[in-house]
């Protein structure tokens, strides 16, 4: 008994001796900040939705983030005809698959699919898009320390230049790009603030919901536990 | 009893009349009214553990309702569209985003599974704790530990309808459990998954069966529970019948009629619920990844194996003990015995009424050989919970073996400990 006991005291330490995890530095919020979410909307319309859908997402639902019908109509709908339309891509997927290995996937839900119990989604995507370095053994040219041997080449390099890999396994920027990198992080950073918002684009409206129907529940509890104390008054 | 019904009838078919009593004559509204709620006496000791029992019937109302809008939209089909995503993966989104209000009825559904095993594993130990399983109430037991299984079942086709990641190879764990059934395990699997691999015939029957047969059959297991338990009288956390002692027109001293005063205290511990429940559903409705994984976010792929697939919360302690048999003996596959194990986890359940031994029911009155054994099988329950989310290294896997022994030891000693508990005595009406 006593033995079982003190093995029991182990459990936690055994536990928690888990295997090497990444860790992703912090995205930037950007769920309130419309201006940010427009500009993550025009980069991944430009950069990503090429190889990528995002085919649960429509064009009239960026409406959400302060744009009106007429402004995506003449600026952003490049592969629908329909303002109603879900952003769907031209490119074939058994086609794409022999290009890049893999079919890219479907980008609607990424932020929530890469999400884990450590760190979020939005994280993950914010280091892997700034995490592209030269690797000439690679068929793209390009490889990533955020998901080694990835089929994706690195679609941002005008913007962010060419980093490569050192002796200490860190990136460095061997060649500038057009912006500077804080410049970079910022854009990436509104990049994924744009993707984490079509993954749950009610996400701002929930928890305002929330909030009414917890203050409806505190009255109605006030109420209800009033209702108690009155019919249990004679009860001894 | 049919005539003096008749006789009774006096609205004769005119609209001047009562129309209860017109219902009365042809059915029993108020007899089934009394019987069940407002001369239903129940102790009037009832705790914060006795309201688990109507919530666990709230919860399946919300299942069941919200579960009817689902399926308005919801397509279990396993083919691919245009863009490469699987038709029911896609309809869950498309729920998500252009059904009016179909995000929430999404969340209430998910979080609703979660919550239904919160309140029945809560319900359970209410009855662990307090000996509502000991005689006169085997019955009662017994349903409840049959509607566990079917919530189980319930619970594992629904999580494979998204058709995402977890939901597939979840899935594909669980099915391929049926193939160590000696002799008949590989076509018994077969013909469960109607395919070679989990495919869209599997999705298919998987939500026939989460739709139709398994809530049907709940939705009888739950009457059963309930007409079995209002036959034999409410426990309470004293552990003492009420109906032993009564007042001159038969009713129980301690008792009091079910309606108004439960109802009244239970909308209380309803509108709680909510709060909490509300909580998850508008500001967490992934539960931090443990009610809706992250992993099945991403669309099922049969080509790629998760490296790490986990079930969801509230299967991991059964998970842990399938895990922890990894010895093949008496030449029964390690496999098999995972499985046995498994099943004889959830089953033993069955036995507790005639497993225990003691004089008393409640906690309150056992003596600390109980309690302890009940503690250990507390701790031996959370830890195999725990690990059965997390791959298995040597040490988890051996810390899990210790804690499925002891998990079966609180059955299987409970004649023996019971036995030589020293227990208090009972007082002779319920303590408040």
């Amino acid at each position: 008994m006593k033995k079982l006991l003190i093995a029991l005291l182990w459990v936690p330490l055994m536990a928690f001796a888990a295997g090497v995890e990444l860790h992703p530095d912090k995205a930037p919020d950007r769920s309130r900040d419309n201006a940010a979410l427009q500009n993550g909307a025009k980069l991944f319309i430009n950069y990503c939705l090429n190889c990528h859908s995002a085919s649960y997402f429509r064009y009239n639902r960026l409406t959400d983030i302060g744009l009106t019908e007429a402004q995506i109509k003449d600026n952003l709908l490049f592969t629908a005809d329909k303002i109603g339309e879900t952003m769907t891509i031209a490119m074939r997927r058994a086609e794409a698959k022999q290009w890049f290995g893999a079919a890219p996937p479907d980008l609607t839900v990424i932020a929530r699919a890469r999400s884990t119990v450590s760190y979020s989604g939005a994280d993950w995507l914010y280091t892997y898009m700034r995490s592209f370095y030269r690797d000439d053994s690679r068929p793209t040219g390009w490889n990533n320390t955020v998901f080694p041997n990835v089929g994706m080449p690195h679609v941002l390099w005008e913007l962010q230049g060419e980093q490569v890999m050192g002796a200490d396994h860190k990136l460095s920027l061997a060649k500038p790009g057009l912006v500077k990198p804080e410049e970079f992080d910022v854009m990436v950073g509104d990049l994924v603030g744009f993707l984490t918002h079509i993954g749950e684009p009610m996400a701002n409206f929930r928890k305002q919901l929330g909030v009414i129907v917890l203050i409806f529940l505190a009255v109605l509890f006030v109420f209800s536990y009033a209702l108690k104390r009155e019919y249990w008054k004679d009860i001894h | 009893m049919g005539a003096a019904n008749v006789d009774k009838y006096k609205s004769n078919g005119s609209t001047a009349g009562d129309l209860l009593e017109w219902v009365d004559a042809r059915f029993p509204l108020m007899a089934l009214w009394n019987e069940h709620l407002a001369k239903y006496y129940a102790p009037k000791n009832f705790n914060f553990w006795y309201f688990f029992g109507s919530l666990a019937l709230l919860v399946l109302v919300i299942q069941i309702v919200t579960g009817i809008f689902l399926v308005m939209h919801y397509k279990p089909d396993a083919s691919l569209n245009a863009s490469g995503v699987p038709v029911a993966f896609a309809s869950v989104e498309y729920i998500m985003r252009d059904v009016p209000w179909g995000w929430l009825i999404r969340y209430l559904h998910s979080t609703g599974a979660s919550a239904f095993f919160v309140v029945v594993y809560l319900h359970m130990y209410r009855g662990l704790i307090y000996g509502s399983y000991r005689k006169p109430r085997e019955l009662v037991w017994i349903f409840g530990v049959m509607i566990f299984l079917a919530l189980m079942g319930e619970a594992f086709m629904g999580y494979l309808l998204p058709w995402g990641q977890m939901s597939y190879w979840g899935a594909q764990v669980i099915l391929n459990l049926f193939s160590a059934i000696p002799l008949v395990g590989n076509e018994l699997t077969l013909w469960i998954r109607g395919d070679y691999v989990i495919g869209d015939a599997t999705l298919n029957r998987m939500f026939s069966l989460h739709v139709i047969a398994v809530p049907l059959v709940l939705i009888g297991l739950v009457a059963a529970h309930i007409i079995a338990l209002h036959e034999v009288g409410s426990n309470n956390p004293d552990g003492v019948e009420i109906k032993k002692k009564k007042d001159e027109h038969g009713i129980p001293l301690d008792g009091i009629p079910f309606h108004p005063y439960y109802t009244v205290k239970d909308i209380v511990g309803v509108v709680v619920f909510l709060m909490a429940f509300s909580v998850i559903v508008f500001f967490m409705p992934e539960g931090g990844g443990y009610f809706l994984e992250y992993n099945n976010f991403f669309p099922a792929d049969p080509l790629v194996t998760p490296p790490h697939i986990a079930p969801v919360w509230y299967f991991t302690p059964y998970y842990s003990i399938l895990r922890a048999n990894t010895v093949n003996f008496f030449w029964i596959d390690a496999k098999l015995w995972g499985v046995i194990f498994m099943g004889l986890g959830v089953m033993i359940f069955f036995f507790l009424p005639w497993l225990d031994r003691s004089p008393v029911k409640s906690i309150r009155y056992r003596g600390p050989l109980f309690k302890g054994a009940l503690g250990i099988f507390l701790v031996s329950f959370f830890i195999l919970g725990y690990l059965g989310m997390l791959a298995p290294t040597p040490g988890r896997t051996l810390v899990s073996q210790i804690c499925t022994i002891l998990y079966f030891a609180f059955f299987l000693l409970m004649p023996i400990y019971t036995a030589l508990d020293k227990c208090k005595p009972e007082p002779e009406r319920v303590t408040g």
